[in-house]
């Protein structure tokens, strides 16, 4: 019903999405069977539109994973050191194994994704005071640390272009055969969802979890391996959008709560939206030339993370 | 039947389980008592495998426990902590459903609704049924967390301090509860208990430990004496029996 509704909504803008850019489309023109309005339509309005809707909603279903197993509403994969690890790992690769097809790169950027994470959650146990803001402080310096890593290779190599794009989203560049690897983060993405009770009992605490006979540790792994794996998907093909993961499951969390069996639909909804109506605003304030869906985003999700913060909705744990 | 063989458990230098050896026989009310730090919650949690000792081992129903299947357990024995801090944003209903879980892996049968039901119309909840956790009161808190726990439908219960934050009312009418627990559905109860009123009226049995022993155990009139209860609390406890039960007076 409402999710049916906001499920149109996104129709609507995937719609408007096909019909923004550049070059203008017609639909009688592609009725007519005009080739180069169909061209441009299947060459690049409808993969960046898909590719648009499958990184909003894998990343924000990421973010809601992340949050709900390290119990804390402030972390996302840009705030854990995870994007900066997977980055890293895709700039080993594009070192050592230029060569390599874009999947096996992914795949170690996931690996070092997960190894990155698996840092910071290191780092965390170790730390005694555990407010609700240490953490993502903590994993803010190890995302600094790792990212001075990854400048330090890609300056001397040359590759400073390469990395910038992967953490500045940006879908101008998206043809036909760039994005496809994002199905794969969609599925990685869906598996969250199919096993959503598990992920919510692991975020009751190890105790409460154990007690109802989960192998939390198994769970954790499982969680963070698909939030490693849908953030190195993405990475890779059009680069990180900022704050997605962190605004929209707070948002979601307010109004539905944090089971996430109910709130994994919505927060897929919401994030392909957001990042579907932030493009679109990319491509027409300042058309012919276009402001990244990244910029975008990153100013609107920096300001709504502030009044989420001073809302202070939640006591520290 | 719940069996501990000599439990040790330290942290650092300070032992806080100290050789303990018990014997819970299946059925009724086994009331826990002894002062903070006495090791109590400490015990509960090495009983249900959610803290390892460092020598020592237990069985329920003649099966380790910490080679037991987790689920399996999970469907044996039910245990609520005495702190339970949630981030989760979760409805009183979508928590007591989780007590579920070792059942139903998160695909409730129409038994598991009963089951949920029943467990929040025990512990009063059916109105509070949508609220969100973080806008209940610790009482109501309190109640979710053992509806929870009842909902497991576990032989064993385990619950420490469940009367924790609950007024007159809501603590007799949970002891209630248990009691119908124990006599309809011959369920094991083991619970840690402050108010040793509560302990001598209720109980089948009563433990009372003190630094990370088990120094008395016994029947309510075996335990609520003044001797004993000097020798567990350090201090003068008055000991009057009225309608048949043992009270202690220590608030002069
Ligand atoms: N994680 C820990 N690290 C160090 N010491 C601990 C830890 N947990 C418990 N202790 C110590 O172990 C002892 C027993 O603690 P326990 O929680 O079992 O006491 P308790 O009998 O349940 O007390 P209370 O009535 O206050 O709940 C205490 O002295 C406590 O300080
Ligand atoms: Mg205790």
């Amino acid at each position: 019903m409402r999710l049916g509704l906001a499920f149109l909504l996104v129709a609507a803008l995937a719609a408007i999405s096909l019909t923004v850019g550049v070059s203008g489309l017609s639909l009688s023109r592609l009725l007519a069977g005009d080739g180069r309005d169909w061209l441009i339509l299947w060459e690049s309005r409808v993969p960046r539109t898909l590719a648009l809707l499958l990184a909003g909603a894998s990343m924000a279903i990421a973010g809601l994973l992340m949050q709900i197993v390290i119990r804390n509403r402030f972390v996302e994969p840009s705030t854990t050191g995870t994007v900066e690890a997977a980055g890293l790992g895709l700039l080993v690769m594009t070192l050592l194994a230029p060569g390599a097809p874009v999947i096996v790169k992914m795949a170690v950027g996931a690996v070092f994704a997960l190894g990155g994470t698996g840092l910071f959650l290191l780092v965390l146990r170790r730390v005694p005071l555990r407010d609700q803001m240490i953490v993502p402080l903590i994993g803010i310096i190890l995302t600094g640390v790792l990212h001075a890593a990854t400048t330090f290779f890609a300056y001397r190599a040359d590759l400073m272009q390469t990395v910038l794009a992967w953490t500045q989203g940006d879908l101008s560049g998206v043809l036909r055969g760039r994005y496809e690897l994002l199905w794969l983060g969609a599925a990685m993405a869906a598996v969250a969802w199919i096993a959503a009770d598990r992920f919510t009992l692991a975020g009751l605490g190890r105790d409460m979890a154990t007690s109802l006979g989960l192998a939390h540790g198994r769970v954790l792994a499982l969680g963070l391996s698909i939030v490693s794996g849908v953030t190195a998907v993405v990475v890779v093909t059009v680069g990180i959008i900022p704050f997605l993961g962190l605004i929209v499951p707070n948002l979601v969390s307010l109004a539905l709560g944090d089971n996430m069996r109910r709130a994994v639909p919505w927060v897929a909804v919401s994030g392909a939206g957001l990042v579907l109506a932030c493009d679109i605003l990319g491509r027409i304030l300042r058309a012919p030339y276009e402001i990244p869906v990244g910029t975008i985003l990153g100013v609107i999700g920096s300001l709504t993370f502030l009044i989420l913060i001073l809302k202070g909705r939640r006591n520290a744990a | 039947m719940i069996e501990t063989r000599a439990l040790r458990k330290s942290y650092g230098s300070s032992l806080v389980l100290d050789e303990v050896s018990l014997t819970l026989p299946r059925g009724g009310i086994t009331s826990i008592i002894g002062a903070n730090g006495a090791g109590k919650s400490t015990l509960l949690s090495v009983i249900s495998r959610l803290l390892t000792a460092d020598s020592g081992a237990v069985s329920i129903d003649s099966q380790d426990i910490f080679r037991a299947a987790g689920p399996e357990l999970a469907r044996k024995l039910a245990v609520l902590r005495q702190d339970n801090h949630l981030n989760a944003r979760l409805t009183v209903k979508e928590l007591v459903s989780f007590g579920r879980y070792p059942h139903s892996k998160g695909r409730l049968t129409p038994a598991c609704r009963e089951a949920v039901n029943h467990a929040m119309t025990w512990l009063d909840l059916t109105a509070l049924s949508d609220r969100f956790l973080d806008q209940l009161s610790g009482g109501q808190r309190q109640r979710a967390f053992v509806a929870m726990t009842l909902a497991q439908e576990t032989d064993y219960i385990l619950l420490d301090e469940p009367l924790n934050n609950l007024d007159m009312k809501n603590a007799r009418a949970m002891m209630l509860t248990l009691r119908q627990a124990v006599q309809a559905l011959q369920k094991t109860v083991v619970m840690v208990l402050h108010d040793i009123n509560f302990a001598s009226v209720h109980s089948d049995r009563i433990i009372a430990m003190k630094a990370g022993r088990v120094i008395h155990s016994g029947t309510p009139a075996q335990i609520i004496t003044p001797a004993i209860l000097r020798d567990v609390y350090d201090m003068e406890i008055t000991v009057q029996e009225i309608d048949g039960h043992r009270f202690a007076f220590y608030y002069g």
